[in-house]
């Protein structure tokens, strides 16, 4: 992370503070976009103050202080120009300094950060959109930062992040939590913003991908931050534990040139205890008060395998069943694909291959690469070598991830250069 | 997601003819291009673009024996040669197809749209999954 010379706990201080800061000035000033560009300008003072005067003794009042100030020194000569303009020295009807300070929102900084979180995530914003203006108005990132993590130029990113603001603008979305019969649905959005921040950081760590790791860390940090604002809410946790169980497996889920390593293959040593102890007790804990949802079965999924000691002892009749579960309460067609392979691992490959037949129906997944790699695994386990190499090309053509590309031409490559066919094996679960 | 969008330009005299158009249609053409890409920046979805040299000075290059760069060409008869890319990032496939209709439609001679073909690929950038 680059904002001048800022020292990490200055830097972490800064990121925390900064939807706390920013739901304090909007109260202020009431516009939201403003007041964001203000609290960016007030983030990068401290970044460059801070190290040298030392932490002023009331971190988050000197922020908002001055934003607020910047935000009136803007107003103050957009005023003026305007004057100069239209040469009508009239009231200003929307940027009135006057009023400025009129109204102070009566909330608490905790809501005004949950608040800010919805906003963000309006389903009204493009997905791509939601996760910019998030990761800059509640993660305290700069532009240049999402810029530099999702491999765009640092002007796109800034366009995207503008335009954001402005469909939040004009659509009059207000800052103020949303209503009881929006609450679920925004709520999900929230998630589902937080879950595509992660799953984009949850990539290799080789080359240029390093910086995006820090997204999936991120995504964790808001995690946390929602499930201390709402911990009642069961999906909540659950994705938080989704993160922190995948996420301890990232150490071993990539070799030293960044390919991909499956799980099976995994060096177990490496994955990070204390994620999956946190994760473990955070998923037992939710599904014990009974609203169960997606993102809880899918973290129950993770502990199974993070608990396994070895690939051999993962517990697949269990995996099996919260798939079946999940089944039933997800459309997502990648569900029914997860569940063929648990079911290839309990009954044998000829089971797993015989639900993915029923699969090929399915519009969504019709020539997407998962089903041909899913099946490419099914065929080499049941042996059927030639097949197999088929469908692990037809899936390396399809897929638009590098790494993964690379590791289903490997396994193609691998099948054909074994010297005698492999063995038709009854059951080699 | 993001894809390449890849202007192909058919070879010979068949880049639209376009030393045969008036200056305006000229000026037309090129105005479009500008406020077409101007546009993708303005919406945060331009990642990069960027217009090739006609193909007269193209080279083809391998290394010889020495490692040393051999080169042929100029290749007048190949059938269509690239004229420029734009590399945009969006929400899905279908945007990405609907900014490339929007710069096939450039206008040519006479102000008629061109409708050339321009060929989108995927950029290997999504984020492995789980295998």
């Amino acid at each position: 992370m680059t904002r001048g010379s800022t020292d990490f706990t200055h830097e972490n201080l800064l990121r925390e503070l900064t939807p706390q800061v920013l739901g304090a000035v909007i109260h202020r000033f009431g516009d939201f976009g403003a007041a964001e560009d203000a609290v960016q300008e007030a983030l990068l003072a401290a970044a460059l103050q801070w190290p040298k005067d030392g932490l002023p003794d009331n971190p988050r009042g000197w922020l908002i202080q001055v934003a607020a100030r910047r935000l009136t020194d803007h107003l103050r000569s957009e005023s003026a120009r305007r004057r100069r303009e239209t040469e009508a020295a009239g009231p200003l009807s929307d940027y009135s300094v006057g009023s400025i300070f009129g109204t102070m929102g009566s909330a608490s900084e905790l809501d005004d950060t949950l608040v800010l979180m919805f906003m963000c995530c309006h389903p009204l914003l493009t997905s791509s959109s939601a996760v910019a203006l998030t990761l800059r108005a509640v993660g305290g990132l700069t532009t240049a930062e999402i810029a530099r993590a999702f491999l765009v130029p640092e002007s796109t990113m800034a366009q995207r992040i503008s335009r954001a603001k402005q469909t939040i603008r004009t659509s009059g979305v207000p800052f103020s939590m949303p209503t009881r019969n929006e609450r679920a649905e925004r709520l999900t959005a929230v998630l589902h913003v937080l879950y595509l921040i992660f799953n984009e950081g949850y990539t290799s760590s080789f080359g240029t991908s390093l910086q995006r790791t820090e997204l999936s860390s991120e995504a964790i940090r808001l995690g946390r931050a929602l499930h201390q604002l709402l911990p009642h809410e069961a999906e909540v946790a659950g994705l938080l534990a989704l993160m922190l169980l995948t996420d301890a497996r990232r150490p071993a889920r990539t070799g030293p040139d960044g390919e991909l390593i499956p799980l099976d293959k995994q060096d177990r040593s490496l994955w990070d205890q204390r994620a999956i102890e946190e994760g473990v007790a955070l998923i037992s804990v939710t599904l014990a008060k009974g609203a169960i949802g997606p993102y809880q079965l899918q973290a129950a999924i993770a502990a199974v395998h993070d608990e396994a000691k070895t690939s051999e002892q993962t517990d697949w009749p269990q995996i099996l069943a919260l798939y079946g579960l999940l089944m039933r309460m997800s459309e997502n067609p990648m569900v029914a694909l997860n569940h063929a392979i648990a079911a290839g691992m309990v009954h044998g490959p000829r089971a797993g291959l015989a639900l993915l037949n029923a699969l090929d129906e399915d519009e969504r997944l019709a020539g997407h690469y998962r089903i041909a790699a899913v099946r490419a695994h099914l065929l080499e386990r049941a042996g059927d070598r030639d097949a197999a190499v088929a469908h692990y090309l037809a899936a390396a053509q399809r897929t638009t991830s590098i790494p993964e590309r690379d590791y289903l031409l490997t396994q193609a490559a691998r099948l054909v250069n074994s010297q005698s066919p492999t063995p038709n094996s009854q059951d080699d679960r | 997601m993001k894809f390449m969008l890849m202007m192909n330009a058919p070879s010979g005299n068949g880049d639209w003819g376009i030393s045969k158009w008036a200056p305006e249609e000229l000026k037309a053409h090129i105005t479009f291009m500008k406020t077409f890409t101007g546009g993708l920046a303005a919406s945060g979805e331009l990642v990069g673009a960027e217009g090739l040299a006609m193909p007269a000075q193209a080279k083809l290059v391998r290394a010889g024996k020495d490692r040393r760069p051999i080169t042929d060409g100029v290749f007048p008869e190949s059938k269509e040669f690239l004229a420029g890319y734009w590399i945009v990032d969006v929400d899905s496939p279908e945007r990405a197809y609907q900014i490339a209709a929007e710069a096939s439609a450039a206008p040519g001679k006479g102000g008629a749209p061109l409708n050339m073909p321009i060929e989108v690929r995927q950029v290997m950038s999504a984020p492995p999954v789980e295998v």
